[in-house]
């Protein structure tokens, strides 16, 4: 009946920390082995991993702020590309990348109270909520887009002295780009903030049982709008990354789905921001290892299906190996005092 | 008695909701450190008025005095404010949350910008030992039985500092022992100056630890007194402004045909440990059969195996002579089993339906509520319309969302969509959990009834008087294994008690009273 408790020690760490050892080694192990046949390549290939995880991370942390608080976010896609837009406009106009930033944060943090507003007091549909900031965003930036404007610069990496230099991990990680570099750190500051501190505590409390955080005297909907805002103000910076840091310059639905593949990320990621950092590590790797493939060219598979490799990846590494997720168990329910 | 602050006192508060009101101009007084126990009907509008003490409802008229001075609630942050604290009738506890967690949600300790769990962990700790309310910091609160939960919420009161502490029937989920301890606990409060307010539908509470009760009825607060002056059967009278058997009378059993045979029944819990540990059992036709036993001992699991809301390990359940070839709800439905779940709100009822639509949950797809593809919203309300009537369900319309309705008059709806069905074997857990002393004497007649009808009927409770009251035969479950079956009539109380403590059947029964 029993298990000696050593061997039950064994089996709790293992389930706790098993599958990201296991997948840490496999991928450490096929990194070094790459980089010992081609470092350039592998080095390349890295870093671009990187660059291409950064607006899902910022989407995903931006889906799980409103959805720990029962917010469900899918204008993700919408805030993001309205502020890639009007960052990329500040920066037309004015030549100053930083306040174009800013400017695109502040447009996702309007559009992520748009939403709050629609569904915490208006109790709209939250679905119906995303859907029209969506819309909105690819109607209006597809209206006033003009064609032929060119941005003043664009955001450049920055190295990080010696740190840049060490072999392979240097490149990969010490010589980028701010927002590249901002990510990074938001993936800390919002695990901290959802688990270490009492705003995360009952943000959680209010994401699972609304009613009971209400009679704690928790104010509810404060909560979720400060939440939606400042997801959308995240939004907003993948917004500025794509077109002030990656592209530098802004086209007609640059975001191209990577809202909706956000929040896919944050679900894999099971509403955690390094479960979603690792997801959208893992989509970057093979969004990364489609270009590679397509560039070697001497693979005979039509590209489409190679296209088609970071989805494929994605779905196989995650269904196979992360275990079921419980979303907050309010997720998508309007609040209703009563009385 | 005038120069005499009260800890509380409501003045003329009147509350209406659509279509009831709910608070009639009701007056109410809380001296310092005593316990005052509020009755009344489900739906009396106990619950209401203590909503808005909290703050969770605004009241359309009235005022609220704290040590003689006039204030207002806005918010439960206002009543916690003043020193107001609730332990609500349906718990308000985030499940996925540890003990401490929700201990200290919404006044959380800190070191700088971070939360101090450390010494969230040391408060629960320290409250624990101060007040005899053993609990674990680091539990998981959906893992916690029902009794722990509770002291959870207490916990959470104290926490706060609470002067004033509302507890809305704190009792109903208890069993006996517990209720003990709970009463230790308050004992314990009032002499610390602690004033509670404590609403329940036990009679037999009320007279042991109230030092004044108020009697409510339809809004209105018909009188108050203290347990010196009036029995039970007083205080039943006055809640229902009638006289109220407290006896179930009933003729002796004739049992029939085996209905329900369950045979070395093993069922796992949530977290796959063995709950229901070998069980074998029947029922038969024309007769009760209790099953009493400290919550917690797998009588949950035991039910929900045979309703086939849960997965059988190993064993079988056998009924009306065949085993189901199928173990889904529908099936076992529709060959005459009916079922009073324990939890009224997650498995009894669509709380957003309507009270129509709720009544026809299992039925709605047959005529006469069908027709061909489409509802016949004529027969579902006039099926509504009649059994509102004939359970006394106190709402203001058949299309009131269940979720509106008060605790008890939630659990009538259930027993009377249960009951309108023909019945081969009723599942009955915790069937009066809630209930006025009014309603329970009627759904006792019914199941009585019933069982003279030829249902067999499993009733499983936490009620010792309940079972003792209603069961013909009496099987004690412990740990997942029923340790003793016995007539009802060759058993004591002090016996049950001992049994359900887990004394083993030898030691407690006489020869005589243990079937071969
Ligand atoms: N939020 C609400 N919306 C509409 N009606 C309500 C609401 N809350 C309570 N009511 C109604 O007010 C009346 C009083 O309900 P309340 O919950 O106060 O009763 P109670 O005395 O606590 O009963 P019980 O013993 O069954 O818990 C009931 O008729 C109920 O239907
Ligand atoms: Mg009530």
């Amino acid at each position: 009946m029993s298990t000696p408790a050593s061997f039950a020690n064994w089996k709790l760490f293992w389930k706790r920390w098993g599958i990201g050892l296991s997948i840490a080694a496999v991928v450490l192990a096929v990194i070094f082995y790459f980089y010992a046949r081609s470092p350039r390549v592998t080095e390349a290939v890295l870093a671009s991993t990187l660059r291409q995880s950064v607006p899902l991370v910022l989407g995903a942390l931006c889906g799980l702020l409103g959805e720990r608080a029962a917010v469900i976010n899918i204008g993700i896609e919408g805030q993001m590309l309205m502020a890639a837009y009007v960052g990329f406009m500040v920066n037309v106009r004015t030549g100053n990348l930083l306040f174009a930033v800013l400017m695109g944060v502040l447009t996702g943090a309007v559009l992520g109270a748009l939403l709050a507003f629609m569904s915490v007091t208006l109790k709209i549909d939250q679905i119906i909520g995303g859907t029209v900031i969506n819309i909105l965003a690819i109607g209006l930036t597809g209206y006033f887009y003009q064609v032929g404007l060119s941005a003043q610069g664009k955001l450049n990496p920055i190295p990080l002295g010696p740190l840049a230099k060490i072999p392979l991990i240097g490149p990969v990680l010490f010589d980028n780009p701010p927002i590249t570099y901002a990510s990074i750190v938001l993936v800390f500051v919002v695990h901290y903030v959802l688990f270490h501190t009492p705003w995360g505590l009952r943000t959680r409390a209010v994401g699972e049982h609304p009613r009971a955080a209400d009679t704690l005297g928790i104010n509810v909907y404060l909560v979720r709008y400060v939440n939606v805002i400042v997801g959308g103000a995240l939004a907003g910076l993948a917004g500025a990354y794509l077109s002030l840091e990656a592209v530098g310059s802004f086209e007609r639905n640059m975001t191209n789905g990577r809202g909706f593949v956000a929040l896919a990320v944050m679900i894999f990621g099971k509403w955690t921001p390094f479960g979603a950092w690792g997801a959208a590590l893992l989509f970057g790797f093979a969004t990364a290892m489609q270009t590679q493939l397509q560039f070697a060219g001497k693979l005979h598979i039509p590209h489409q299906f190679i296209g088609m490799l970071p989805y494929l990846l994605t779905i196989v590494v995650l269904a196979g190996f992360v275990g079921r997720a419980r979303p907050p168990a309010a997720d998508g329910i309007p609040y209703e005092k009563e009385g | 008695m005038s120069e005499e602050t009260l800890a509380l006192e409501v003045r003329n508060i009147v509350k209406r909701f659509p279509g009831v009101l709910a608070n009639d101009h009701v007056n109410f007084t809380l001296r310092k450190g005593e316990v005052h126990a509020l009755l009344g009907e489900n739906g009396a509008g106990k619950t209401t008025l203590m909503n808005i003490i909290y703050g969770l409802y605004h009241p359309d008229e009235g005022e609220i005095y704290i040590n003689g001075q006039k204030v207002t609630i806005d918010s439960p942050h206002d009543a916690i404010r003043l020193g107001i604290g609730m332990v609500h009738q349906h718990f308000m506890l985030v499940p996925v949350f540890t003990v401490a967690e929700n201990l200290i949600l919404g006044a959380e300790p800190t070191k700088g910008w971070t939360l101090d769990l450390k010494a969230a962990r040391e408060a629960v700790i320290r409250l624990s030992e101060q007040y005899g309310l053993e609990v674990d910091p680091d539990a998981v609160v959906e893992d916690l039985p029902v009794g722990v939960q509770q002291r959870v919420e207490i916990l959470k009161a104290l926490y706060r500092d609470a002067k004033v502490l509302v507890l809305d029937e704190p009792t109903a989920v208890l069993t006996p022992q517990e209720v003990e301890e709970l009463f230790v606990i308050m004992r314990q409060l009032k002499e610390r100056g602690v004033s509670i307010i404590f609403i329940t539908h036990k009679l037999k509470e009320v007279l042991a630890i109230a030092d004044r009760i108020t009697v409510m009825r339809r809004g209105r607060v018909v009188g108050t007194t203290t347990p010196s002056e009036v029995t039970e059967q007083d205080l039943a009278t006055m809640m229902v402004g009638r006289e109220v058997v407290l006896q179930v009378d009933k003729a002796p059993a004739k049992p029939g045909d085996v209905v329900l045979s369950v045979q070395d029944l093993e069922v796992e819990d949530e977290r796959g440990l063995i709950a229901v540990d070998g069980v074998s059992l029947e029922v038969r036709e024309g007769e009760i059969l209790g099953v009493a036993g400290v919550q917690g001992n797998g009588q949950t699991e035991l039910v929900e195996a045979i309703t086939g809301l849960r997965e059988i390990r190993s064993g079988k359940v056998v009924l009306g002579g065949h085993e189901a070839p199928d173990r889904n709800p529908r099936y076992l439905i529709e060959h005459g089993m009916a079922h009073i779940p324990e939890d009224r709100q997650k498995h009894g009822l669509v709380l957003s339906y309507p009270i129509a639509d709720n009544l026809v949950l299992c039925t709605y797809y047959k005529p006469p509520f069908a027709k061909g593809l489409q509802r016949n919203e004529e027969a579902i309300e006039e099926n509504a319309k009649r059994l509102v009537k004939e359970y006394d369900v106190r709402t203001p319309s058949i299309f009131t969302p269940a979720r509106s309705l008060s605790g008890g008059n939630q659990q009538k709806v259930i027993v009377a969509r249960e009951f309108s069905r023909p019945v081969k074997l009723l599942v009955a857990n915790q069937p009066t959990r809630g209930l006025d002393v009014g309603s329970i004497e009627y759904i006792h007649k019914r199941i009585v009834e019933m069982r003279d009808q030829g249902a067999a009927v499993l009733l499983v409770s936490a009620e010792l008087d309940e079972i003792l009251s209603l069961a013909d035969r009496i099987a004690v479950m412990y740990r997942g294994k029923i340790v003793a079956v016995v007539d009802a009539d060759k058993v004591t109380r002090a016996q049950l008690g001992l049994l359900m403590a887990g004394s083993p059947a030898e030691d407690v029964l006489d020869k005589e009273a243990v079937p071969a």
